[in-house]
């Protein structure tokens, strides 16, 4: 039921690849190559990565406005991912959605999504597909502790009950919606608890525990597979980086931050574990480490040298055909 | 007079306003930030800072941070202006009217007319809206045309800092629900704003530059290019009478109507997508009512009938911009029957 060996340093591999990624974007925001809104999944890696090992490249995944984690533990293609973010000709968009629409429709991967609580109402949508086609795909859709409060998350969630469709609502709660905390906007305090109301099971989980997040996953997709209808996950985690990138996080505590970056970093806590049960070596590890670096660098360094997009493709993609 | 920005003359004709009536609310996402953290409260004062400073003075009980729940905070907007409040609701952003539009233009809009005149609904709901900040396709949406279009919305667009002061106080006493459009362009722009407090009345229009030859009707940040144009022409003996609505309902019409009747030539500004929008709208009227003085077709600036892409140089081809609205003013100036 657990990784084992190989799945383990698969996991570690999108986890590492995804921690890089965000700070690579990070540094290239700083220095002005990336236009626009920039909001960073670094330390909640271990969620999508555990999510997505179980899923198959034909099932759905529905995203936020953090959606680059998602996004690669889906399999996206990086060198794309880095060229949209960057607004370049290659993208996964077309240069036309940015970071916060980053999406790999081809692997099952939706979009991310600007507006808050948009993702859930669509996971149901895809999660109908399935059982109407009778395919055994699963939707999953990701929604933050801030979304989970929206309507139209409700909405989805009682409608996927009604309608017995395999769609998991997994809650990433970072405990904190922009500036303001979980445990202040999330009336019941705990979401899990809410999913009963709705007629649906749910899980809790360290979101930090790749291992634990794998199982509880497994858990959840086995249970929709099987026609068992909807179910909900709260993994709990939190945000090492601000908002969005920029934000001064005044609303945070003196060297909390800092704190957490130690206690809770996905990363760290899966190399000691891993360690520890024997599934890898330090070498092993850091040779992962090492051939991510280069890879984060090689996509960064081609999305920089890639030119925009044309402008004569400004009415491109409208419609379906010329209008 | 005190040169003030944009975002500091809307926060003070808030707090003010708070201060002389204590029926005043705001409410929406973060308009203080920190509540239940760990950090300092009041840590954003709205994602664009423009009510910080107003939950110290005002407390929590009138300056209220909700979860994320458009639909929930207009809804509760409206339901607290019929009974008693005067809320101004906060919508983080224009584009996010997608979630919460049944609140505003269901109930709030209508609540006076269906319910026999016995009812009102006086809030004002602020938003921010532009493009060009590469916020994307739903980050970046100005919507005016959409609140304009129904019957008991009022909708405002203050295109400086001055008339945002002035605008906002109006809008907090009109007794109708108000859509007070912020242009994301402009919180750092500044100009002299009294330290009093003073209204500017709806449906009346604002010359920025008076001329014979060609009229320009801007809304929002367009105006202010629509000038920077108009200025520019100026020293090649082009003179343009330049009008900013600032409110789009009520529609300064007569304003509209009597500059063309004296010019001849109209060219409407502005960054919406071209189809049902503001410009088609005053053209419309003027076509209308003004046919007999036009001596060119009336042109229209617009944003591209697409959503608003990522990339700058798709985002810059996208909105009206400088070069567009002078090419507009040459062709309606060269036009021959
Ligand atoms: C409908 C809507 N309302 C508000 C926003 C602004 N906004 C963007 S992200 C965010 C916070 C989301 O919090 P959460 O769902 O917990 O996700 P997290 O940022 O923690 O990943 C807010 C308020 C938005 N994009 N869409
Ligand atoms: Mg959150």
């Amino acid at each position: 039921m657990s990784l084992d060996k190989e799945q383990f340093l698969q996991a570690y591999r999108t986890m590492r690849t995804i921690r890089d990624f965000e700070y690579r974007v990070s540094d290239e925001f700083g220095k002005g190559n990336i236009p626009g809104f920039l909001h960073l999944y670094a330390g909640q890696e271990a969620i999508a990565t555990g999510m997505c090992m179980n899923l198959d490249d034909d099932d759905y995944i529905v995203s936020t406005h953090r959606g680059h984690g998602h996004c690669i533990a889906k399999g996206g293609d990086v060198g794309d991912m880095m060229k949209e973010i960057m607004a370049k000709q290659g993208g996964s968009c077309a240069g036309k959605g940015g970071s916060m629409h980053i999406a790999a429709v081809e692997k099952g991967m939706l979009g991310a999504n600007a507006i808050v609580g948009g993702g859930p109402p669509l996971i149901v949508g895809a999660a109908l597909s399935a059982k109407t086609l009778g395919t055994d795909r699963v939707g999953v859709s990701f929604t933050g502790d801030g979304g989970s409060n929206q309507g139209t998350t409700f909405e989805a969630m009682n409608l996927a009950v009604v309608l017995k469709l395999p769609a998991i609502f997994l809650f990433e709660n970072n405990g904190y919606g922009e500036g303001t905390a979980a445990g202040y906007a999330v009336g019941s305090k705990d979401i899990a608890s809410r999913a009963a109301a709705f007629g649906m099971p749910a899980l809790k989980v360290d979101g930090a525990d790749i291992f634990a997040v794998y199982e509880t996953c497994k858990k959840a997709v086995k249970h929709c597979r099987s026609g068992k209808g909807p179910i909900a996950i709260e993994a709990s985690i939190t945000r090492f980086r601000g908002h969005f990138e920029g934000d001064a996080q005044a609303y945070r505590g003196k060297d909390e931050v800092k704190r957490l970056m130690k206690e809770m970093d996905c990363l760290v806590i899966a190399s000691a574990n891993a360690i520890k049960k024997k599934l890898a070596t330090k070498a092993q590890l850091s040779k992962i480490d090492q051939e991510v670096a280069a890879y984060i660098d090689e996509s960064a360094r081609a999305a920089l040298a890639a030119p925009g997009p044309d402008v004569s493709e400004l009415l491109t993609d409208v419609y379906s055909s010329p209008y | 007079m005190p040169i003030k920005t944009y975002r500091q003359a809307i926060n003070e004709a808030m707090a003010q306003e708070m201060r002389r009536d204590s029926t005043v609310i705001v409410i929406g996402e973060d308009v203080a930030g920190g509540a239940g953290c760990d950090g300092d409260r009041d840590a954003y004062g709205g994602v664009m800072g423009v009510t910080k400073g107003l939950f110290p003075e005002f407390g929590e009980s009138r300056v209220i941070d909700t979860p994320i729940t458009e639909s929930a905070i207009m809804g509760a907007a409206a339901g607290a202006a019929q009974t008693g409040l005067r809320p101004i609701a906060e919508l983080m952003f224009m584009d996010f009217l997608g979630v919460c539009f049944d609140q505003i233009y269901n109930q709030a809009a209508k609540f006076r007319y269906m319910f026999g005149g016995k009812a009102q609904c006086p809030m004002v709901v602020r938003t921010m809206a532009g493009a060009g900040l590469r916020g994307g396709a739903q980050h970046s949406q100005n919507l005016t045309q959409m609140v304009t279009m129904v019957p008991g919305l009022k909708v405002v667009c203050p295109t400086n800092a001055y008339d945002a002061k002035g605008l906002l106080i109006s809008a907090i006493r009109d007794n109708d629900c108000v859509i007070f459009v912020e242009d994301k362009f402009l919180y750092e722009t500044s100009c002299e704003v009294p330290d009093e407090m003073y209204t500017i009345p709806f449906g009346e229009a604002n010359f920025l530059r008076e001329g014979t030859d060609v009229t320009i009707v801007g809304i929002s940040n367009t105006v202010n290019k629509a000038v920077a144009v108009a200025d520019r022409l100026a020293a090649e003996g082009i003179s343009c009478d330049v009008i900013d609505p600032r409110t789009t309902s009520p529609l300064d019409e007569e304003a509209i109507i009597e500059s063309v009747e004296t010019t001849g030539r109209l060219v409407i500004v502005d960054e919406m997508t071209p189809r049902c929008g503001i410009a088609a709208d005053i053209s419309s009227i003027v076509a209308e009512k003004a046919f007999g003085a036009l001596r060119a077709p009336i042109r229209k600036v617009t944003a591209a009938h697409s959503p608003i892409p990522f990339a700058p140089a798709l985002e810059d081809a996208w909105m009206p911009q400088e070069s567009d609205i002078e090419a507009a003013v040459r062709y309606v100036l060269g036009y021959k029957r």
